[in-house]
């Protein structure tokens, strides 16, 4: 069966409410991610317990009306309680965080177990709250499930510009005269509703992770908000999708830890294999600059060859080359063949000449080293006898264009701190 | 003999996890303490299947990895790779534990832990199936206790110091990393060896509530670390009871009641604070 | 430019490059110090005046170049030499009192594994004398004024008895009566040949404090005694903007994360 196959057949309330669920968590996590609040989220999850067990005991039933309403009031009194103990009290932030956590969530435990002892055959099915329990979710509780994301998908596009603002700079969103107490409180609120339908599916306990995650997973692939929601929203549906149905496929699987496992397994592959943040990336920069290095070493070091016996069209050696400059051999014999390869050097027999695009590109390498050491004694006042090292380093970075404003801010110099002539271009 | 028992080691976790705690609220790492606590599961699970018993040298060791191993990797990710430390707890955490769940259902026929146990622990049961007359869980405690005790009288200079100014800590040449990793360490080892006992919700209030309420009442920091235990002692007592009481998991009890004493104390400071500057106005 | 350079050293910074997320914060810094000198930094803000100090206790990685006090690596000369991190890097909530941060001054003498003896607390309360901070021995540290919290960072520093010291802006948010005592303290401690290093912001006071400056603006500017180096064209060099072609090859070894070394 093809995954289309299975997707089409399988389109079901239970996957409606998951891929609405995934999609407000995704768009909600963001702000609570900008706003480096990530950890809030797992405190109103936990702190909705006891809301979810006082909905019961006051209705008598696990109608999802009250179950909602009741999440939603404690969760939404916890977000306030962590900033009430900050401002009122010298505890910080991490600790109001851990304090409202376990202690909404063993109220939530106590009430919890002591209703299960009660006898009361309504109750079975509560502890589902702990790690979810999408297999049993009614039709019914689906749909105001579906009600409630989609109102919180709605909100956040009607105020996306106020929750940007104040994510990024609250300080300016005060000074323009914006609401401020009101749009947070609408975000709060709104983020205390996605995670009060989400604790239905995914649990009390693993909540957290459909918030942080899927947003955690979009900043390694954008540095823009707009892609980073919509790669969040992506990667949350598939893992929803994907967690759901091998639970149902893996008797025993529960459907919250599921999901939770295929979003960290994302964020793993994220982590190491994303562009220009990954670990893969990374190492790959580092094998680039390191043979960089290597090739504008061996070129420069031939044209300096070549400067010292004043032609730069003879051939040297292995020997001449190590004399100058030491190479690890290994690395000189690959960069010789590289360069060989490319263009930049003509070999005949055991020794080597440059190429004009090798003279060009030895002899650029020197310079910049050159204009760099004079740069370095007239502007950061080093002596000549430290800027060496230095300037081979930055001789491999500089760019035309900053090598267009060195030697303009350096009038052209003829010769270098050691009296060495600068070549410049033909 | 039994409800004594369930106080008595409910006693000695509020104390280990209270001890550790100040340090981790004082560090302002009480979050990865949390982290940790949920982030031993499938260290506990895998070296369960594992050795196919409940072989506890193996259980403490793997959960122990487990526990250090979330530190340094959130510790990786924050500082290799530039996830904003609040996101890199909560993805790792979530995700060990999501692991640790699966693996339990998953096995669940071959070892006698269940997500319930997972959560509020098997207090209740202490010593039940057990002829010995103290029961082992107890000992057990006990001697993880006397570790942690020993730790902090041994390495108090250094943990003072790394903690209030880890600066001057290492410009005076202490090795800040090795305390760190040795406090983190201990709160593997105490989460893992209570864990069966009392679950994980328990370990994060031991952790954070008499730490904190200790730390809302004294200036000094031995005072702050009698009156956690202390404080956590007083849960532990009174929880059993409000079990009792309430027919509740004994854990969640426990916990409840170290709330109690955190609110009232804040409201004692709250209200004796505001006496005292009215009396400084006037 | 202007950058004397001394005979035996009492600290040496050679050719020191030292970067922050791969990005140079500190450029080729190279002076040395006299003993038994009142050094200030001075620089605009983000000069790198406190990462120059915690790289020289070795807090920092060093990107390139080494320092050398008394001739030695800092780790073994750590006893004889005392650091003053600034006032707001800790969290003065911390529950312990005066005496007790003054005591962390003494780690090395009350030894391993021990408490402190009597011989210590002396030593400590004669610091506190020192700071005259006597009376508030016993006081919870949140409960003292900024300037009382910079003596008690003092004391500490006296209380470690070393022969060179670096301080972070020891008179940032302290009142006046408390930049004079703390001034005094220090010009006695250079009289009796101890070399003070104190990362400065106010150029007003410059001339009555320090025998000897160090220009900073990610790069050293000027380094010699104040008479040299205190004049306008330094100064102008120092505070009239970075170099705008050192931060942008700053950027791009961020950007390609080259090694600053090969």
């Amino acid at each position: 069966m093809t995954y289309i196959d299975f997707l089409l057949q399988n389109i079901h309330h239970v996957y409606i409410g998951i891929i609405l669920i995934c999609t407000a968590s995704a768009i909600v996590g963001c702000f609570t991610f900008l706003r480096k609040r990530a950890l809030l989220g797992d405190t109103i999850a936990h702190a909705s317990l006891p809301g979810v067990c006082i909905g019961f005991i006051i209705s008598g039933t696990k109608h999802p009306v009250y179950i909602t309403l009741g999440a939603f009031s404690t969760g939404l009194l916890s977000a306030y309680l962590v900033d009430y103990i900050v401002n009122k009290s010298k505890l910080k932030s991490d600790v109001a965080l851990g304090i409202v956590l376990s202690i909404g969530f063993s109220v939530g435990i106590l009430l919890l177990t002591s209703i299960q002892h009660s006898n009361n055959a309504a109750q079975s099915g509560l502890d589902g709250f702990i790690f979810g329990k999408v297999a049993s979710l009614l039709q019914s509780d689906v749909m105001i499930m579906a009600g409630i994301a989609i109102a919180v998908i709605v909100i956040t596009i009607l105020f996306m510009k106020e929750f940007v603002l104040i994510s990024f700079d609250p300080s300016f969103a005060k000074s323009i005269g914006l609401p401020y107490e009101k749009i947070e409180f609408l975000l709060t609120a709104i983020t205390v509703l996605t995670i009060v339908i989400g604790i239905q599916t995914i649990g009390v306990v693993l909540m957290a992770a459909l918030l942080i995650t899927p947003s955690a997973i979009a900043r390694f692939w954008t540095d823009r908000l707009s892609k980073m929601i919509f790669i969040a929203i992506v990667a949350s549906i598939f893992c929803g999708i994907m967690g759901a149905y091998l639970s149902s496929q893996i008797p025993n699987l529960p459907t919250g830890p599921s999901i939770v496992m295929f979003l960290s397994i994302v964020a793993l592959l994220s982590f190491v294999f994303s562009p220009n943040k990954g670990i893969v990336y990374k190492y790959l920069l580092k094998a680039k600059n390191n043979q960089k290095i290597l090739e504008e070493n061996i070129l420069k070091t031939i044209y300096q060859l070549g400067e010292a016996n004043k032609r730069f069209d003879a051939y040297f050696t292995k020997k001449d080359i190590l004399e100058k400059k030491i190479f690890q051999n290994f690395q000189l014999n690959k960069g010789l063949k590289q360069l060989k390869n490319k263009g930049y050097l003509i070999q005949s027999d055991e020794s080597w000449k440059l190429s004009k695009e090798g003279k060009i590109k030895g002899q650029r390498i020197t310079r910049l080293h050159r204009l760099w050491e004079i740069y370095l004694t007239q502007f950061l006042h080093l002596s000549p006898d430290h800027v060496h090292d230095d300037a081979e380093t930055i001789e491999h970075l500089i760019t035309p264009e900053i090598e267009d404003k060195l030697t303009e801010l350096l009038g052209y110099p003829k010769v270098d701190p050691h009296q060495m002539e600068i070549p410049y271009k033909d | 003999m039994q409800p004594l028992y369930i106080i008595i080691l409910g006693s000695l976790i509020a104390s280990c996890c209270a001890l550790l705690g100040c340090f981790l609220l004082l560090r302002k790492m009480t979050m990865l303490g949390d982290a940790i606590a949920h982030a031993v599961l499938p260290g506990i699970v895998i070296s369960y299947i594992v050795s196919g018993e409940r072989d506890h040298t193996a259980m403490l060791i793997g959960a122990t990895v487990a526990g250090l191993l979330t530190t340094f990797s959130i510790e990786f990710l924050s500082k290799k790779i530039k996830l904003q430390q609040d996101a890199a707890t909560g993805v790792m955490f979530t995700g060990f534990f999501a692991i640790g769940v699966i693996l339990i259902s998953l096995f669940a026929n071959k070892i006698d832990l269940d997500q319930d146990c997972v959560l509020y622990g098997e207090i209740g049961y202490l010593g039940l199936y057990n002829d010995a007359f103290i029961p082992i869980e107890i000992w057990r405690m006990l001697i993880i206790l006397g570790l942690i005790i020993t730790f902090i009288v041994l390495g108090y200079r250094q943990l003072l110091m790394t903690t209030f100014d880890l600066a001057f800590a290492s410009s005076v040449g202490i090795m800040g990393a090795l305390w760190q990793y040795l406090l983190m360490g201990f709160v593997s080892l105490t989460t893992v060896a209570s864990f069966e006992s009392v679950g994980s919700i328990l370990v994060v209030s031991f952790l954070i509530i008499p730490p904190a309420a200790a730390y809302l009442i004294t200036h000094s920091l031995q005072r702050m670390l009698i009156y956690a235990c202390l404080i956590g002692i007083i849960g532990a007592i009174s929880g059993y009871y409000l079990a009792v009481f309430l027919d509740s998991a004994i854990a969640a009890a426990m916990s409840v009641a170290c709330g109690v004493e955190l609110i009232l104390i804040f409201i004692y400071v709250k209200l004796w604070k505001e006496r005292v500057l009215s009396k400084a106005v006037y | 430019m202007i950058q004397q350079h001394t005979e035996a050293p009492i600290l040496e910074v050679h050719d020191l490059t030292v970067s922050y997320n791969k990005k140079p914060v500190l450029w080729g810094i190279d002076f040395t110090i006299p003993k038994g000198v009142m050094v200030g930094i001075i620089g605009p803000n983000g000069a790198g005046k406190s990462t120059l100090i915690k790289t020289i206790m070795g807090l920092i990685p060093i990107s390139s170049g080494f320092v050398k006090i008394f001739e030695e690596a800092i780790d073994k000369v750590r006893l004889r030499v005392s650091y003053v991190p600034q006032r707001e890097s800790v969290d003065w909530d911390f529950p312990t009192n005066a005496i007790d941060i003054v005591l962390m001054g003494r780690y090395h003498k009350i030894g391993l594994f021990k408490s402190p003896r009597k011989a210590d607390i002396d030593a400590a309360m004669e610091a506190l004398e020192q700071v005259k901070m006597t009376e508030f021995a016993q006081r919870q540290i949140s409960q003292l004024s900024g300037g009382q919290q910079q003596r008690v960072f003092l004391a500490r520093a006296i209380a470690q008895d070393a022969d060179i010291y670096f301080m972070d802006e020891p008179f940032a948010g302290v009142d006046a009566a408390t930049e004079q005592t703390i001034i005094e303290l220090l010009q006695k401690m250079v009289q009796k040949g101890k070399t003070v290093i104190v990362v400065h912001h106010d150029l007003q006071s410059v001339k009555k404090y320090f025998d000897w400056l160090l220009l900073l603006n990610m790069h050293l500017v000027a380094s010699g005694p104040t008479k040299n180096v205190f004049t306008d064209e330094l100064l102008q060099k120092t505070y009239g903007g970075k170099l705008s072609l050192l931060s942008k090859v700053g950027d791009l070894l961020k950007q390609h994360e080259f090694p600053h070394r090969e």
